[in-house]
């Protein structure tokens, strides 16, 4: 592997699967650009008919969340289980929601 | 509407000769399909792998439907398989350029970009096609076509206006293999015949559009292009150069070895 292709960023790849579904995270590759980025995404990661719309986006420019604050940040919504829409009773009518 | 269906009326192919004008197309998709999955293990990136590999599997696709087509018309119980691993070097009717050796990387794009061009034109005349099947072929194929050319153009592009190396090398290729361009254009007996029935395009218009396509792509990649010659090897008439013999003798060596072998 040369230099050149170490020194080439990292993207994260993400792919609508189809029309109406949201975008999810699927993996990463090293391109020189944005433009490359997508190409190889469409190499490696549609190879079997996986999606219809491609986001590529440098791994660098993601601001993550530290694991060391998980406790801070997630923690709080354990107790408020009220949150969650479990407490309705769904009409046997109603076949999704 | 396609030339079939509109009120024109175009003499027919011979059988002979329809045979082997779809041969030519499939064994160039053949040829230069194996030609590229040479890379596979080897590319300068792995990402380049996958890539490259991608543009065989869709030349061998192509490949397969033309042969079996070509099969087909020539009615003598030969398919896909028997018409490419069982014919010898002098019955393949490739283009010359697709034999020629993969080089380094750039050698390769250089050789890519010129037949892509020559392909998405030649499918997308194709679409209308007097010939029923060509046209099915052909519409499947320019879509993977168009992709192919998007790669090879972007690699070019990234190349021949990158490093001094990197342009250098691009355009040392593009001054060798420019020679085997001369085939693409140039109409013989079987080509003229096919083009009077409908069947395919005219070479020299052919040659007008892909002229276009490769002047834009040379002028962003900063490179010069070569000047024409007027001899040139006729692959497509089972004139090849040393380096196909050396392809067929890995591409065949399995069913050689061990007739109707299957898994």
């Amino acid at each position: 592997m040369s230099d050149d292709q170490q020194n080439w960023p990292l993207f994260e790849v993400f792919i609508r699967g189809r029309a109406g579904l949201e975008h999810k995270h699927v993996g990463s590759l090293h391109a020189a650009d944005g433009q490359m980025a997508l190409e190889h995404a469409r190499d490696l990661y549609t190879r079997r008919m996986e999606g219809v719309s491609l986001w590529v986006v440098r791994s660098k420019d993601i601001t993550a969340s530290d694991p060391d604050d998980a406790d801070a940040l997630f923690e709080p919504a354990k107790d408020k289980i009220y949150r969650h829409p479990t407490f309705y009773e769904i009409p046997d009518e109603v076949k999704n929601l | 509407m396609s030339r079939a269906e509109a009120k024109r009326s175009y003499p027919d192919l011979g059988q002979s000769e329809r045979f082997r004008y779809v041969l030519r197309l499939a064994d160039t998709s053949l040829i230069l399909g194996q030609r590229l999955g040479e890379w596979v293990g080897h590319a300068p990136a792995l990402e380049e792998d996958l890539g490259v590999a991608n543009i065989s599997l869709d030349l061998i696709g192509q490949a397969r439907m033309l042969l079996s087509y070509a099969g087909e018309i020539e009615a003598a119980g030969r398919d896909e398989d028997r018409l490419a691993y069982l014919r010898d070097q002098n019955d393949f009717l490739n283009l010359a350029l697709v034999e020629q050796p993969n080089g380094d990387f750039g050698c390769t794009i250089v050789r890519q970009v010129l037949i892509d061009a020559w392909q998405l034109e030649l499918h997308t005349w194709l679409e209308a096609s007097t010939d029923q099947r060509l046209r099915e072929i052909a519409a499947k194929a320019v879509k993977e076509t168009r992709y192919h050319l998007r790669y090879s153009s972007g690699w070019l592009i990234r190349l021949g206006d990158g490093t001094d190396e990197s342009h250098a090398r691009v355009q040392a290729s593009l001054n060798d293999l420019w020679k085997f361009t001369n085939e693409l254009f140039s109409a013989d007996e079987i080509d003229v015949l096919a083009e009077n029935a409908g069947v395919a395009p005219r070479l020299s218009e052919l040659h007008s559009r892909w002229s276009v396509r490769i002047d834009e792509i040379l002028s962003q990649a900063t490179l010069t292009r070569p000047v024409d010659v007027s001899y040139g090897w006729f692959g497509k008439r089972g004139e090849h150069t040393e380096h196909l013999g050396h392809i067929l003798s890995e591409m065949q060596f399995l069913q050689r070895a061990y007739p109707d072998v299957t898994w």
